[in-house]
């Protein structure tokens, strides 16, 4: 097989005098395209970054959002944001589980091959599917009389909209990343290691625990922060299970399941609400959330080259 | 081929340590299987809820659904209404304007930002000097995860006050005042943070896709003396085809379910542009079939209403399953010849 490195087959001292007019109209629009790219993307950061620091207060990381006429008075996103840590955590405690395991039996055991087959296009339509459709969804599922129990009812209506509701429905939107990745990382382990595995009498799933996904661990780990991104990127399913409604609403006073049943917002959700088409319309506030969020997204992608590189320096099979 | 045997050999030694019924593995195998089957399972029952939940509407205007008549907002209203009062419900609704918002919106950005994403793509993997190269791919991928309220919140407080002060005339603006506001929410703004939003999706696998081609293909027509920049584009750019399609169809998926950033940018109001009225045409409000699910969501408690916005989730579930399946099945050829992204 040819060697796939990724060295640049141009030589930098090769003058393009002598090419075809298309192919050199092709060449300056790359390079048009591309710098043109890396403006817009350094606008985008920068006006974010500028934003941000200029309305970003540390009492707004402290106060809750509150009801007031003016600016001053409506306070910071402080639930906003802890919503957002618990929705992250509690939708890859389910999606990661669930989604290793999907990702080994495809890839350790797949079968009947009909189910594998179904289970794979299941999981890839999941991922395309418009995060309003699984809110929807979800509105119709958590307001079933039988799931009441993790939501409030009146009066014998459930409201359908919790923190479980809301990290189940999400989990379904990181799982399709972690089977991804998690899968990608089993199958680039050779054979020859599971052999080696069944040859000194482990079991088949044994193998699989002690061996493949300590192996793995890197790929599960990426597949779970790409995971967590797409989360807590999320505002479709927020505005609609979580209910939207700024600060903390406890369903009743048992101290975390009655915050867990009852609704809340994220960050996104708190950016929606603040933009000028929102209803509360205070884009100063929107500005220094989105920073906020902003800073997750980015120590979330921070971690996922760390992880990759770090992974691409230790041992290869041979 | 020698998994059977070994596969046996578990067998026989649980069997001689007196494991009774299934292995170890047998139990694993069903644990997971069974796994598999629930989350398959929830996929199969969000159709089925969802088709329910759609079907009264459906039912009620047939094939009329999907074309044109009558004013959206009143409809809505109408059917918000007949839930409310708990008079006999009317479902008329007639969604053409929503999905005309939708096509063209969609397209405009899809086409736009699958031209753009290639020559970027081919930049970055071919023709980007290294340093660069290492700022624009994590670059690439931290715009393709930048949570699609940021972008919404940059086109409403730069995009729309730019389009509607500069780029609208007083006189444009006055042209059309009884039926829409020029706002400068609109096609143009709703296609532009579109663009810029998917474009780093497809930029991502375009680039991993061209990536995947083997340099000794490109080097065979180098060495012929072609020159590097048809090179890459007869033979690398050609290769990654089936990538292509399937970085476009995973965009197009994004462009179309995108309801957040769409809402906040297009307009609100739905109005089907009409390309006869010229350069107006890009400034005219709309509104796509996700957005008007969004603006909506409190009319969820009258039945009417919920029916309508339950088949508007049906049509996006249907389109973007399509996508899903168009996107998977392109990518089998690259398989084939035995070059994986």
């Amino acid at each position: 097989m040819s060697a796939v490195t990724a060295t640049p087959v141009r030589r930098p001292d090769r003058a393009t005098a002598s090419w075809r007019l298309s192919d050199r109209l092709g060449l300056g629009l790359a390079w048009l395209l591309g710098l043109l790219f890396c403006a817009i993307a350094a606008a985008i950061v920068i006006y974010f970054l500028v934003e941000g620091l200029r309305y970003l207060r540390p009492n707004l990381l402290v106060t809750n959002p509150a009801a007031a006429a003016s600016e001053t008075q409506t306070g910071g996103f402080l639930d906003p944001l802890l919503g957002t840590l618990i929705i992250g955590a509690m939708s890859m405690a389910i999606a990661v589980p669930v989604g290793v395991g999907i990702a080994v039996w495809l890839s350790e055991f797949g079968r009947p091959t009909g189910l594998a087959r179904v289970a794979e296009s299941a999981v890839e339509m999941m991922a395309g599917e418009p995060s309003i459709v699984l809110a929807l969804f979800g509105l119709t599922l958590f307001t079933l009389p039988a799931l009441g129990f993790l939501s409030q009812s009146t009066h014998g209506v459930v409201l359908g909209q919790s923190f479980f509701a809301a990290a189940a429905l999400l989990s379904l939107v990181g799982l399709p990343l972690v089977v991804a990745s998690t899968r990608e990382g089993l199958q680039a382990i050779p054979s020859h290691v599971r052999e080696a595995s069944y040859a000194v009498g482990k079991t088949k799933i044994a193998t699989t625990r002690r061996v493949l996904l300590p192996a793995a661990r890197p790929s599960v780990i990426t597949g779970t922060m790409l995971g967590l991104g797409r989360v807590i990127s999320d505002t479709a399913i927020v505005l609609l299970l979580l209910g939207g409604t700024l600060t903390f609403q406890s369903a009743n006073s048992v101290p975390l399941l009655g915050l867990l049943r009852g609704t809340g917002d994220t960050l996104t959700g708190y950016i929606y609400y603040n933009a000028p088409t929102g209803d509360g319309n205070q884009p100063s506030k929107a500005y220094a959330a989105a920073f906020v969020l902003m800073l997750f997204v980015l120590a979330i992608n921070l971690g996922v080259d760390f992880v990759v590189s770090r992974s691409r320096k230790a041992v290869t099979w041979k | 081929m020698n998994e059977d045997y070994f596969l046996e050999q578990d067998r026989d030694h649980e069997f001689l340590e007196g494991n009774r019924g299934l292995s170890q593995d047998q139990r694993a195998e069903l644990g997971l299987g069974a796994l598999v089957f629930v989350v398959v399972g929830l996929l199969v029952a969000m159709l089925a809820f969802v088709l329910h939940e759609a079907w009264p509407s459906f039912a009620h205007n047939g094939l009329g659904w999907f074309g044109g008549g009558g004013s959206v907002d009143q409809q809505i209203q109408s059917l918000f209404n007949s839930g409310q009062y708990k008079t006999l419900p009317n479902y008329t609704f007639h969604a053409w304007p929503l999905i005309w918002s939708t096509i063209l919106i969609t397209l405009g950005a899809v086409a736009i930002a699958f031209v753009t994403s290639l020559f970027v793509a081919v930049f970055i993997v071919e023709f980007a000097p290294a340093w660069l190269r290492r700022i624009l791919e994590p670059v690439v991928r931290l715009l393709a995860s930048v949570p699609s309220v940021i972008y919404g919140l940059a086109g409403v407080l730069v995009i729309v006050p730019l389009i509607g002060n500069h780029v609208v005339t007083q006189g444009e603006k006055a042209s059309v005042t009884p039926t829409i506001q020029l706002s400068g929410a609109s096609l143009l703004a709703a296609v532009v943070i579109l663009t810029v939003m998917i474009a780093p999706i497809m930029i991502a696998v375009f680039a991993d896709g061209l990536q995947a081609v083997p340099r000794g293909w490109l080097e065979g027509s180098l060495a012929l003396g072609i020159n590097e920049w048809r090179t890459f584009w007869k033979v690398a750019v050609r290769t990654a085809r089936p990538v292509l399609v399937a970085g476009t169809v995973l965009a197009t998926a994004r462009a179309l379910g995108e309801a957040i950033m769409v809402s906040m940018v297009s307009g609100g109001v739905p109005f089907a542009p009409n390309p006869v009225d010229g350069l107006i045409f890009f400034f005219e409000p709309s509104q796509p079939l996700a957005a008007t699910i969004i603006r909506n969501t409190e009319g969820l408690s009258s039945p009417a209403l919920k029916h309508t916005l339950y088949a508007i989730a049906a049509v996006l579930l249907f389109s973007s399953a399509m996508l899903s399946i168009i996107g998977w099945a392109a990518k089998q050829p690259m398989r084939r010849y035995g070059v994986v992204p």
